[in-house]
């Protein structure tokens, strides 16, 4: 398919996407980058000026920098070990010839389509809430003293809150890698005398690895954006203890109006996503090949 | 209205070069047939013809016309695709309708030309199906209904029976011959198969490795090959090769000489050996034979043959039926 | 799966399964119940599970309070609406990566995929800033623009996955037929491609639909989608649980259903056809 005709129209269709998003990268980024040179804030027009890297120094060296980097990986890290390993288990549940399975499964992917200001809304009020949350009603139920989520427990209730609505999506992806191995590939282990476990270990999970790589790339990547439902529980405290490095790059920028602190922020946000995106891109690529 | 001539066409894709400085002359009106084993750029050659690949180098013309940049709609050529490609989404006469509307024709027009179309195919009751309600043999009738209407100077075919089964395939090639027969066009034709080509053309192409090997009508490359690759490409079961002593007795590097002509003889003959595998089809029967001497041939012999293997044969050649060839392969 | 399956692991499959599932949708579950009952019953100890009177005040008081439909319809347009706008863009694109691929392609849609992996906050400030400054802040416009731009890469990605499993051969009979490249991919690309072009939709609208963080930073009222006017209510004054059930449910049920729809096509749209 490929004469100059058409490679020239090819070339014409695919400008306007490539422009676009060329713009969307480039200029913005562009202009964060040019930010964070300047002492630039939002509340004293007019006194812009060149500070080099004083921004990155004072961002870097703010110890919410540092809460907020632990805060980001426990955040990041949390949810990727429940995620993964409850989508695994929910997927070889699911996998499994039950009545109304299908039904099940619709149940298990709704949170994904659940906004992340309603669930974290949901969860802080009607669920954590200590006098009149479910589990407080639960706790005292089964007469122990309930939990103050929010107070005592303010990153572990967002990484909960998070966890359940990424979990489906774990689960749908696992599900689907599972149901594409060759079930001849499984019998024939049978017949080789493999046991349920060997046969889960050397045939499955093996079969497993690229998809769980790529739940916990793709993952990562939305993770580490992790905003609203921060914002709409926490604010980010109590303290520091729930900001994250994308919080925290908000509020130097929309809350102090810091516009060099935050760009420097967001530059250093980038970076981090960037050691992700790196190793997802390759897999993808290498997946392009084929 | 419909010859078509080659001059010096070449075509690479990057590096790979699949189709190197190659001159043909195809006569209005021809049934001509590209024949070669899979890879060796039929397809490549003819999409070259249709417009879908731009050539590296050379001209290509139509009547005399140099097409060589025209994009494919103007140069009047209709194609068979070997997947037939069908529009999915329209019904046959939707599909058989397609290159008309393209074309701007009007209503009546379209439905009187898609009428005819169907009634020359056989597929007047189908016309409001979907392809994916056809069969195979039906579907690639649409795909050459599709071509008909645009009354083309010429038709390419790309392998277009290779999806069919072997009945089928013969009765659909009947219908190609028949129907080139009925309306007097050009018809280029690609296949790996030589039988079709044999079947079909009033001249094959023989190409290998992006060249042509040789150009003639269909018995003149079984009587003449010109290498050692036409030789073993034309004529089934493959003319058997032998080089080494016996060759050199007739003063060639290599002989060849196909299993029809081969006289067996349980008492005496130029050559003796020792049936290895005996297929018994009824209508002929072929036997492999280690030769003493010489290694395997292949035999066809003309209805039942009583023998069994590992029995002794004796094997004599028909006079004037073996072919010579030099060092580069070349016919002598 | 020639085998019978014993009746005994069937059951305790089907006990385990409902058990897990019904734990895992409890909370949108609870959400619609709660919508039903009054503020006072919302939140009384015991909770009430079903047998409580049952009212639509709620979805009554969400409207009339806070103009709810206003929001409702926010949504509707800026995700239909940008999806609507990337799918413009994204079919040709997707059509010349697809059927015309030089030996860039493959890079180019790698690069378009890792602009999806910027996170947003590298870009909050010079985007918050060009919006004020244009006057684009709380407006419709400048919002579906952004999130045009955001899923675009998503766009793109799932129509070339689907585009490449059509055959090339289709499209150059198409042209051997006379087509010009525009009727090509109006007449016979784009009628290939419904279902695949469908479920991009279905998934884009869903991402939209549930994007946050541009629409809490760039909105504040008149534009507000449903995800930035229910963030309103995690005001700590007064508990409306009742309320907020009403509006989540509203905001979330439509996109449920059409996630429940879109399911097979989520995994291939959000692992960009790294698992299918
Ligand atoms: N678009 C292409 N890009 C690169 N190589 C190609 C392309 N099309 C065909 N080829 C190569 O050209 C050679 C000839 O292909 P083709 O014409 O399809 O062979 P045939 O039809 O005789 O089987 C093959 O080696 C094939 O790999
Ligand atoms: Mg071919």
């Amino acid at each position: 398919m490929a004469t100059l005709h058409t490679r020239a129209s090819a070339r014409l269709m695919m400008t306007p996407a490539v422009v676009l998003l060329l713009a969307w990268m480039i200029v913005p980024l562009g202009m964060t980058l040019y930010f964070s040179l300047l002492r630039y804030n939002l509340l004293m027009p007019g006194m812009e000026e060149w500070t080099g890297l004083d921004n990155y120094t004072y961002f870097l060296t703010d110890p919410a920098f540092t809460a907020a980097l632990v805060n980001t990986l426990l955040l990041v890290g949390g949810v990727l070990l429940i995620t993964v390993v409850g989508g695994l288990l929910l997927a070889l549940m699911l996998d499994q010839p039950f009545w109304g399975s299908g039904l099940v499964r619709l149940l298990v992917i709704a949170p994904f389509f659940v906004m992340p200001t309603v669930s974290a809304l949901v969860w802080k009020n009607m669920l954590m809430h200590p006098v009149n949350g479910l589990f407080a009603w639960l706790a005292r139920l089964f007469g122990l003293r309930p939990v103050d989520w929010f107070a005592d427990l303010p990153l572990f209730s967002i990484i909960l809150i998070v966890a359940w609505q990424w979990l489906p999506f774990a689960t749908l992806i696992l599900l689907t890698a599972l149901q594409s191995l060759d079930e001849e590939q499984k019998e024939a282990a049978e017949m080789d005398g493999a046991g349920a476990a060997s046969r889960f270990i050397y045939i499955v999970l093996p079969h497993l690895a690229r998809a769980i790589t790529v739940v916990i790339l793709i993952e990562t990547i939305f993770l580490l954006s992790v905003f609203a439902e921060i914002l709409v529980t926490t604010n980010g405290g109590p303290g520091v203890q729930t900001t994250t490095i994308t919080y925290l790059v908000y509020m130097q920028a929309l809350l102090q109006f810091d516009v060099g602190g935050a760009s420097a922020g967001g530059i250093i946000a980038v970076i981090l996503a960037n050691i992700v995106a790196i190793f997802l891109i390759r897999l993808i690529g290498r997946n392009l090949d084929r | 209205m419909g010859s078509i001539r080659l001059e010096n066409v070449s075509k690479s894709f990057g590096e790979a070069q699949v189709i190197s400085a190659l001159d043909l002359d195809i006569e209005d009106g021809a049934f001509v047939v590209f024949v070669g084993p899979s890879g060796c750029g039929k397809s490549t050659l003819l999409r070259l013809i249709a417009g879908l690949e731009d050539v590296s180098g050379g001209r290509i013309l139509i009547d005399g016309k140099d097409v060589t940049t025209t994009p494919p709609a103007r140069r009047r050529l209709a194609m068979v695709f070997q997947s037939y490609a069908l529009y999915p989404h329209m019904s046959v006469r939707g599909n058989i309708a397609f290159p008309l509307k393209m074309a701007g024709a009007g209503r009546e027009e379209i439905e009187r030309k898609v009428k005819d179309a169907a009634r020359i195919l056989n597929l007047e009751e189908y016309l409001d199906r979907k392809p994916r309600q056809l069969s195979g043999g039906q579907r690639q009738r649409v795909a050459i209904g599709r071509a008909i209407v645009r009354e083309p100077t010429a038709f390419l075919f790309d392998e277009p029976l290779s999806n069919l089964d072997a009945a089928l395939r013969v009765a659909m090639r009947l219908e190609i011959t028949q129907l080139h027969q009925k309306l007097k066009r050009t018809m280029i034709y690609v296949t790996h198969d030589q039988v079709e080509a044999m079947t079909m053309a009033d001249k094959i192409v023989v190409l290998n490795g992006g060249r042509i090997e040789q150009v003639g009508s269909p018995l003149e490359l079984y009587r003449n090959p010109r290498n050692l690759f036409v030789a073993g490409f034309i004529g089934s079961p493959r003319m058997n090769f032998i080089d080494g002593a016996e060759a050199k007795k007739l003063g060639a590097a290599t002989i060849g000489i196909r299993p029809e002509h081969l006289r067996l003889s349980a008492t005496e003959g130029l050559w003796k050996g020792r049936v290895d595998v005996a297929e018994h089809l009824g209508s002929d029967t072929f036997l492999h034979i280690e030769m003493d001497g010489i290694g395997p041939l292949t035999a066809r012999i003309g209805g039942e043959f009583p023998v069994r293997v590992g029995d002794t044969v004796h094997v004599t050649p028909e006079d004037g039926k073996i072919h010579r060839f030099d060092e580069k392969g070349l016919a002598l | 799966m020639a085998r019978a399956i014993s009746t005994r692991r069937k059951v305790t499959f089907t006990i385990l399964g409902w058990t897990i599932g019904f734990l895992i949708f409890f909370p949108v579950l609870w959400t619609v119940l709660t919508s039903f009952k009054t503020e006072g019953t919302a939140i009384a100890t015991p909770p009430q599970f079903l047998f409580f009177d049952w009212t639509m005040e709620n979805y009554v008081a969400v409207q009339n309070r806070s103009n709810y439909m206003r929001h409702m319809s926010n949504s509707i347009v800026i995700s239909v609406g940008s999806t609507l706008i990337g799918l413009l863009v994204a079919i040709p694109a997707a059509w010349a990566m697809a059927f015309s691929p030089t030996k860039r392609t493959k890079d180019v849609l790698l690069w378009m995929l890792s602009t999806k992996m910027l996170p947003a906050v590298g870009v909050l400030v010079p985007i918050y800033l060009i919006f004020r400054d244009w006057s684009l802040l709380d407006g419709l416009a400048g919002l579906t623009a952004v999130l045009t731009l955001i899923n675009l890469p998503i766009i793109v990605w799932m129509l070339y996955t689907y585009f490449r499993e059509i055959p090339g051969e289709i499209l150059e009979a198409a042209r051997m037929d006379g087509a010009s490249l525009a009727k090509e991919i109006v007449y016979v690309l784009t009628p290939m491609a419904v279902p695949g072009i469908a479920s991009t939709m279905l998934l884009n609208i869903i991402l939209a639909w549930n994007e946050a963080f541009w629409s809490l930073n760039l909105t504040a009222s008149r534009a507000a989608p449903l995800t930035a006017f229910i963030a309103a209510y995690s005001s700590p004054e007064g508990l409306f649980w009742a309320k907020l059930s009403a509006a989540s449910t509203l905001a979330i049920a439509p996109i449920l259903v059409l996630g429940w729809f879109a399911q097979r096509q989520l995994v291939r749209g959000l692992t960009f056809g790294a698992v299918k």
